[in-house]
């Protein structure tokens, strides 16, 4: 019952101190949203909403991993190409235990707990390198991004693996309560992550990090674990993410899989109104992010503007968005 | 006759500067005049970098005027106010660590050659020129980086000397030297002053303020309270000036009753930092730990704290106490105030109670990582009553505090463990005499709790206001031990510089 009262005061202790450049997000992705509603009169309906929301489910899930590793000061550039890797991996076992006779049940299941395992094994492994290895986020994660993805280019020669089992790929079409399932997904991990963000001590101590490493360190803080973690929960992320698109296609395109979302995830987190100095940041301004570049794609389609033009109309949202959050600072 | 000879060299009128309608500087009439060292002195947030900043260009005063040789003057910006002679040498350094002396000394008005390209040679030799006229042992192509704070400081003053500065404003310019330190740079002062330039020396040290100055300009909330000449004028009635108390009042009675020894420190040595370092510290003690800067002293504290590698036995209440690592050290019962606040004490984007909590968050976790924050703020407000900390709230941003306010916070994050050994690093670094007798009083109630105390300072006032023993430092060894009657400037100074008859 104390838990009840206490996560109420919680409530009103964060909607009192909501800071400005937290609700910037929200406020730009509402204007977008009135200004798109009246540019196309099928804006608004349930169907295209939805289909937005499960473009950007994907790299929005990556998006909330990577939040923490940028709240904690550092940056991963392998997503997109660790996606493929660990959803290669998974299809790969899939396809094993199919073929072996196991029922696709277990073999879907399976499927799921190896990319999630092979994402945080990964992102274990960018974290060991940067904290224990003292080399820079930026420098590690550019090598393990060419590195991943030329594993999942060898595994598949180049090529594209097909799942076995009618089950994945419906998985990935299913929804429940009239929503897509990566959007319910994205929805409860945001829940859950923003929960470990704002309320936990592992959420503090990756704030306290990311604002000054050398201070959280003299206040008793081990640095190099509370770092480690987040580099593997944004592992995690990513193999529940890559999972995701694999049932959605039913199969991995070891070429194509991923291609950009590093992009994308990073960009979700900076128009969320997330510091890339570290030190600041909210998942729910991420998800917000991620929304926002969906609509702008959305819109741009419904007017008729070339896709080829959509990069140049991202890349203005996302120096405009950093302005606009330096201007209110 | 020229016009300067009669008229003051600078001259303030009706000086008033408001932010969002708050006066931090009120109507202040002062003059500066040529060939003098004006002290300017004030609690934190009387209105000195107020009044300092107009004259080094950084604000544009709300109403009032500034003459320079009895004409008006305006500065926009501060490389206006240095075209029109006046330099600041900042408290915190600004100087680009990573290039070279003379590069910063010139940097954003570097002399080119007709070509466009930069004239190196003439930079080089006007920057060695300046320094050896200061007295500086440094080299033009070193880079900032390695150099002491003292070698910093005289860079920073080469860098405003080599713009023909006619004012030189220095901010607190002592807070990182050592005494002798401090009197190299006295001398440079004495030297600038017999050439006809005018000096503003800002600084919380009276008696500092006392031996260098030639007249004190005395601000309290905003208001100029005194301009007098310092014959006279001693720095107990300085003081009473800014605060309305008398200087002797600050330290508190010193307790004379230290029970059992808590802290013992055996052989201790740290490669490259200290060796062998032996003492020992009772309940209810302030030991001291004196020597000079880079004398190994905040080495020792890290060492302790296991933030930096070690050998040697440390026994805290007769058991072996050496940490692993410092959630370890905290566990056993260390709590350590760092002497950089801004760079190791304090979170400055972090709230006030975030940080007051950080240390000891497990404490306040009630499933084992979530954390209670009712819990927190409810400790938070006990710590803001105790230590008096002035903030908007318990959640505003630790860079909206004032230097002592952030102290205050520094000290109540180490203490919230409920350390039995607590070492506190030059705890009243940049902070206004009314901090700092706060500061005191909770360090006496601290050991008066039977916690047992360091005090690491190079304050001599301080050590000597404070403790009943003193071990001293010199070059990472102990020099030597002080006790009861034998504490005094001399004898620290003494065994902090193994000369004799170095004045403190």
């Amino acid at each position: 019952m104390s838990a009840i009262s206490t996560s109420a005061n919680a409530v009103f202790e964060r909607v009192r101190h909501v800071e400005k450049e937290r609700y910037a997000a929200f406020v730009a992705l509402a204007i977008l949203t009135v200004v798109s509603s009246f540019l196309s009169p099928f804006f608004l309906q349930w169907q295209n909403l939805l289909n937005i929301l499960r473009q950007v489910s994907y790299t929005g899930i990556i998006g909330l991993g990577m939040t923490f590793v940028i709240v904690s000061g550092g940056i991963d550039l392998s997503v997109g190409s660790m996606a493929a890797f660990v959803a290669s991996l998974a299809i790969l076992a899939l396809n094993a235990l199919v073929k072996a006779g196991y029922s696709p049940d277990l073999a879907v299941a399976v499927s799921v707990v190896c990319s999630v395992l092979a994402g945080v094994v990964c992102g274990f492994a960018n974290g060991f390198l940067i904290t224990k290895g003292r080399i820079a986020p930026f420098i590690v994660t550019l090598g393990t991004m060419a590195l991943f993805r030329s594993l999942s280019l060898y595994m598949a020669d180049a090529g594209e693996f097909q799942s076995a089992a009618a089950l994945f790929g419906a998985v990935g079409s299913a929804v429940l309560l009239r929503i897509p399932v990566p959007v319910l997904v994205m929805i409860a991990l945001a829940a859950g992550l923003a929960f470990l963000l704002t309320r936990t001590r592992y959420g503090r101590y990756v704030r306290a990090v990311g604002s000054n490493a050398r201070v959280a360190r003299y206040s008793a803080i081990d640095v190099d674990s509370t770092r480690l973690v987040a580099y593997a929960l944004n592992g995690l992320m990513v193999g529940v993410s890559a999972i995701l698109i694999a049932m959605r296609f039913n199969s991995v395109g070891s070429s194509t899989l991923g291609v950009n979302y590093e992009l994308d995830a990073i960009a979700a987190v900076i128009i969320g109104g997330t510091s890339m100095a570290g030190g600041r940041g909210t998942v729910w301004g991420s998800v917000v992010g991620a929304i926002t570049l969906g609509v702008i794609n959305n819109m741009l389609n419904m007017v008729g503007i070339s896709p080829y033009l959509q990069g140049t109309v991202k890349g203005l949202v996302i120096i405009g968005a950093v302005f606009i959050q330096r201007q209110r600072q | 006759m020229r016009p300067g000879m009669t008229t003051p060299f600078i001259r303030v009128r009706a000086l008033r500067k408001e932010f969002a309608g708050n006066a931090v500087l009120r109507d202040v009439d002062a003059e500066i005049r040529r060939a003098e060292i004006l002290g300017l002195i004030g609690e934190n947030g009387a209105g000195k970098s107020t009044f300092m900043k107009i004259l080094a260009g950084i604000y544009e005063p709300t109403s009032g005027s500034m003459e320079f040789e009895g004409e008006k003057v305006a500065f926009g910006s501060p490389a206006d106010a240095r075209r029109g002679g006046v330099s600041i040498v900042p408290q915190e350094f600004n100087l680009a660590p990573d290039l070279t002396v003379e590069e910063n000394v010139f940097l954003g008005a570097e002399l080119r050659l007709r070509a466009g390209t930069l004239d190196r040679a003439r930079m080089r030799a006007r920057t060695a020129e300046l320094l050896s006229e200061l007295g500086a042992n440094v080299s033009p192509q070193h880079r900032i980086h390695g150099l002491s704070a003292a070698q910093k400081q005289l860079v920073e003053v080469a860098k405003a000397l080599a713009f023909d500065a006619r004012l030189l404003i220095l901010d607190e310019p002592t807070t990182m030297l050592t005494r002798r330190e401090i009197d190299r740079l006295f001398a440079v002062m004495r030297t600038l002053r017999s050439r006809g330039m005018a000096l503003v020396y800002v600084s919380h040290k009276l008696a500092e303020v006392k031996a260098i100055c030639d007249r004190v300009l005395i601000l309290k909330d905003g208001e100029l309270v005194r301009e007098a000449p310092i014959e006279g004028l001693e720095p107990p009635e300085m003081a009473r000036c800014m605060v309305g108390r008398e200087l002797r009042e600050i330290y508190p009675p010193k307790r004379k009753t230290p029970g059992q020894v808590v802290l013992e420190v055996r052989g201790l040595s740290s490669p490259g930092a200290f060796a062998d370092v032996s003492f020992s510290v009772r309940e209810g003690e302030i030991l001291g730990l004196a020597g000079l800067v880079g004398a190994g002293r905040t080495e020792v504290a890290e060492a302790l704290m296991s933030l930096r590698p070690s050998t040697g036995t440390v026994r805290l209440g007769g058991t072996d106490a050496k940490a692993r690592d410092p959630a370890h050290a905290v566990q056993r019962g260390f709590g350590y105030l760092s002497e950089d606040r801004q760079g190791s004490g304090v979170l400055t984007a972090m709230g006030v109670a975030e940080n007051m909590t950080i240390v000891s968050l497990e404490r306040y976790c009630t499933l084992p990582y979530v954390v209670d924050r009712d819990k927190e703020q409810a400790q938070a407000r006990t710590w803001r009553e105790r230590f008096g900390i002035k903030a908007k709230d318990l959640n505003a941003v630790l860079e909206s505090l004032s230097g002592g306010n952030q102290q205050k916070v520094s000290l109540a994050k180490t203490l919230d463990p409920g350390p039995r050994v607590v070492i506190v690093d030059e705890p009243t670094r940049g902070v206004d005499v009314a901090a700092k007798q706060e500061i005191y009083r909770f360090l006496a109630e601290l050991a008066a709790r039977k916690a047992a105390l360091l005090l690491i300072s190079s304050e001599l006032e301080e050590i000597i206001g404070m403790c009943d023993r003193v071990v001293v430092m010199r070059e990472g060894r102990v020099a030597g031990e002080l006790e009861g009657r034998a504490v005094g400037e001399h004898e620290i100074m003494y065994l902090a510089t193994g000369l004799q008859g170095v004045s403190a």
